[in-house]
């Protein structure tokens, strides 16, 4: 957090300290949790993040987060047919676990609540650094979420679905998922409900050695819902990540991602889609770390961006010194349908490896002139055409993941998506 | 059923005109090659029949059953039943092509004022339609010509052809870059389609794909006119001698 002295409190952070002050007796958690609870309380008195904040610079909270509902839900929520047929699903209604830990061969699952009230979690609730809000807001307020581990040599058969359904009031869950070495596994961490709820969600993830691992982060909130995410990850050896974010909703939202890529011979792949409509602040913010040597990386994030919306999108690669031959590769294009849609990229590599290949790239494009031609002269009108190319234009992003079922399901996500805004 | 008369066109970009003075009769029934040395306005005629953009007519008229077709966009052409096989046809990534074959399809049949087809139907037309053409069904799950190979990708032209059902069909160059067993495959796919009540323009600069789909005239295009017609025995004359011959006369 920033540490500028914040004399006149705004009435989100007001909302906040008191929402604190209310609640801190009610929420999970043994001696230590409740310290480091106090002490990331401590830090949000400073006040939320400005654009004064480098990281937060294009994501003025102060400014952006006008108001916060009250802690308790007066909402309702149910659990949702997953996205992904056949998958394990793990409820999170209104904030907390819901019912029993279902069972899967070689994962086992418990309620976060269970592991603040032990204390085992408490390590894991520093933030990371004086201007990690979205950590710091987690662990004061945080009071369940479902912890998954996956031993050693599992392939898993079937997707876990963490699903954390808002509504309408405050949600504040965590996700730590421990994945073995060996593993095979494929987890969509779901975030959506109903109403304007103040949602935040951070997912600690620990790839182990020669696992490969997809991870799918849908984020559907509703136009009026506050949606702060961060999706914190470890790659050990010659293991994987793939994660793909599409966020298609929320009024105000931030998906944090922040990994790194500390087994040699490891590869982390991220495709990220960003659907922004409405009068709408949406903003994908990277940090990724080559800590060690031969290890790769690629991301690619587009965005369609109409009516009054505005994204963002920081991507920030680190090569440390000993990480020769890191092979990385960013870019960001962006299509902006509307004039007054907007959207910053920032894209930034610090090396400090000297046999590195590094790249990046950010465009805003137009839709092609000679694919609309195509496909008018196939008897397609110009409208429905556009639309066709617009879609287009993220959904083959979403065809590089590998699996069919994956793909399709997602496409119909996106489908849907334009047939509400397009 | 086409008509050009005295048409003159530029590139819109760049105002250098291509096209000076055509004139072309073809009647319904009819297959037409208008063949030509490179250069010489080929594949800007078909882009201009079919309504692209990029070029700008200056003079004349394309009459199409009788009614100008300039002021329509590419999308009511082909509602109306003009279709062009492109030359390259585009890569589309993110479009599956079953996906496109349907709003194509319906996209045209809505502008008639027909029903959408359902599913089932539509595949089964996809299905017998592909199978004549050698063209396997996972190859349609595939975006829109991403990946296809020269050959597969004219296939795909000439299978988007036969269930759009055009009543003009311009085929531009759709012989280069296949291999005979492609050759072979297309044209049969080709002279499937041909009818009494259905016209083919046929561009072409060997004379090559007139032995598999056998012309009832041939014009030869120089400098963006049409310098000599005749009958299918134009183009043996040409494959013999060359286009100089007929170049020097025009000249």
């Amino acid at each position: 957090m920033n540490m500028h002295a914040t004399i006149l409190r705004t009435p989100a952070e007001a909302a906040l300290i008191e929402a604190f002050a209310e609640r801190c007796s009610d929420l999970p958690g043994n001696e230590s949790v409740v310290i480091r609870r106090d002490e990331a309380m401590e830090v949000l008195k400073q006040g939320l993040p400005t654009r004064r904040v480098e990281s937060w610079h294009y994501t003025d909270m102060r400014r952006l987060l006008s108001s916060v509902p009250t802690y308790d839900a007066h909402g309702h929520a149910e659990v949702l047919a997953p996205v992904l047929d056949g998958s394990v699903v793990l409820p999170m209604l209104v904030g907390a676990a819901s019912g029993a830990a279902p069972a899967l061969e070689g994962v086992t699952f418990r309620p976060v609540r269970d592991k603040l009230a032990d204390g085992s979690l408490a390590q894991a609730l520093v933030p990371q650094g004086d201007d990690d809000a979205i950590g710091a807001l987690n662990a004061a307020f945080v009071r369940d979420g479902w912890f998954v581990d996956i031993a050693d040599g599992v392939m898993v058969e079937r997707p876990i679905e963490l699903q954390n359904v808002q509504g309408g009031g405050q949600a504040h869950v965590r996700l730590p998922v421990r994945v073995g070495n060996g593993v095979k596994a494929t987890i969509v961490e779901r975030q959506t409900g109903a109403g304007a709820g103040f949602v935040t969600s951070v997912a600690n993830l620990v790839v182990g050695d020669d696992s490969d691992v997809l991870y799918v982060i849908v984020q559907e909130q509703p136009e009026t819902a506050t949606h702060l995410g961060q999706f914190n990850a470890w790659i050990g050896k010659n293991a994987k990540l793939t994660l793909f974010v599409m966020n298609a909703g929320g009024k105000l939202v931030r998906q944090e991602v922040r990994v790194v890529a500390k087994g040699e011979g490891s590869d982390f792949q991220l495709r990220g889609v960003n659907l922004l409509a409405g009068d709408t602040h949406t903003d994908l913010t990277m940090v990724l770390d080559h800590t060690v040597p031969h290890t790769g990386s690629r991301e690619l994030v587009r965005n369609v961006v109409t009516g009054k919306a505005r994204g963002v999108f920081q991507g920030r690669i680190n090569v440390h010194q000993i990480a020769q031959k890191t092979d990385a590769k960013m870019a960001c294009n962006t299509l902006l349908l509307s004039d007054d849609a907007e959207f910053s990229t920032k894209p930034e590599l610090e090396i400090f490896a000297d046999d590195v290949a590094c790249g990046h790239g950010a465009t805003v494009t137009e839709i092609d002139r000679n694919h609309l031609f195509y496909l008018m002269a196939r008897g397609i009108d110009e409208k429905t055409a556009r639309g066709l190319l617009v879609e287009a234009f993220v959904a083959s992003v979403i065809e590089e993941l590998e699996d069919e079922t994956i793909v399709e399901a997602l496409e119909a996500r996106l489908h849907q998506w334009f047939a509400e805004h397009g | 059923m086409l008509e050009i008369k005295n048409l003159h066109a530029r590139i819109a970009d760049t105002g250098v005109e291509i096209i000076r003075g055509l004139n072309l009769t073809v009647k319904a029934g009819e297959v037409a090659a208008i063949m030509g040395p490179n250069g010489s306005g080929k594949s800007t005629l078909s882009y201009i029949l079919a309504g692209r953009e990029d070029y700008e007519v200056t003079e004349g008229d394309v009459l199409y059953n009788g009614e100008s077709v300039l002021e329509m966009d590419p999308a009511e052409r082909a509602a109306a039943g003009i279709f062009l096989a492109f030359q390259y046809p585009l890569e589309i990534p993110g479009v599956a092509t079953m996906e496109f074959l349907k709003v194509a399809l319906n996209a045209q049949r809505k502008a008639r004022g027909e029903e959408p087809l359902k599913v089932p139907e539509l595949l089964k037309r996809v299905k017998e339609a592909a199978g004549s053409l050698d063209i396997e069904m996972g190859m349609l799950k595939r975006p829109l010509n991403v990946g296809f190979s020269g050959g597969e990708k004219k296939r795909a032209e000439i299978l988007q052809m036969k269930l759009l059902q055009p009543k003009l069909c311009v085929l531009d160059e759709t012989d280069s870059g296949l291999d005979i067993d492609a050759l072979k495959i297309v044209a049969e796919g080709v002279n499937a389609l041909r009818s009494p009540d259905r016209a083919m323009v046929v561009i072409t600069h060997y004379q090559r794909l007139l032995e598999y789909i056998v012309p009832d005239t041939v014009h030869v295009l120089y400098r963006g006119q049409v310098v000599r017609s005749g009958d299918k025995t134009l183009a043996s004359e040409l494959e013999a001698n060359g286009y100089a011959a007929i170049v020097e006369e025009a000249a």
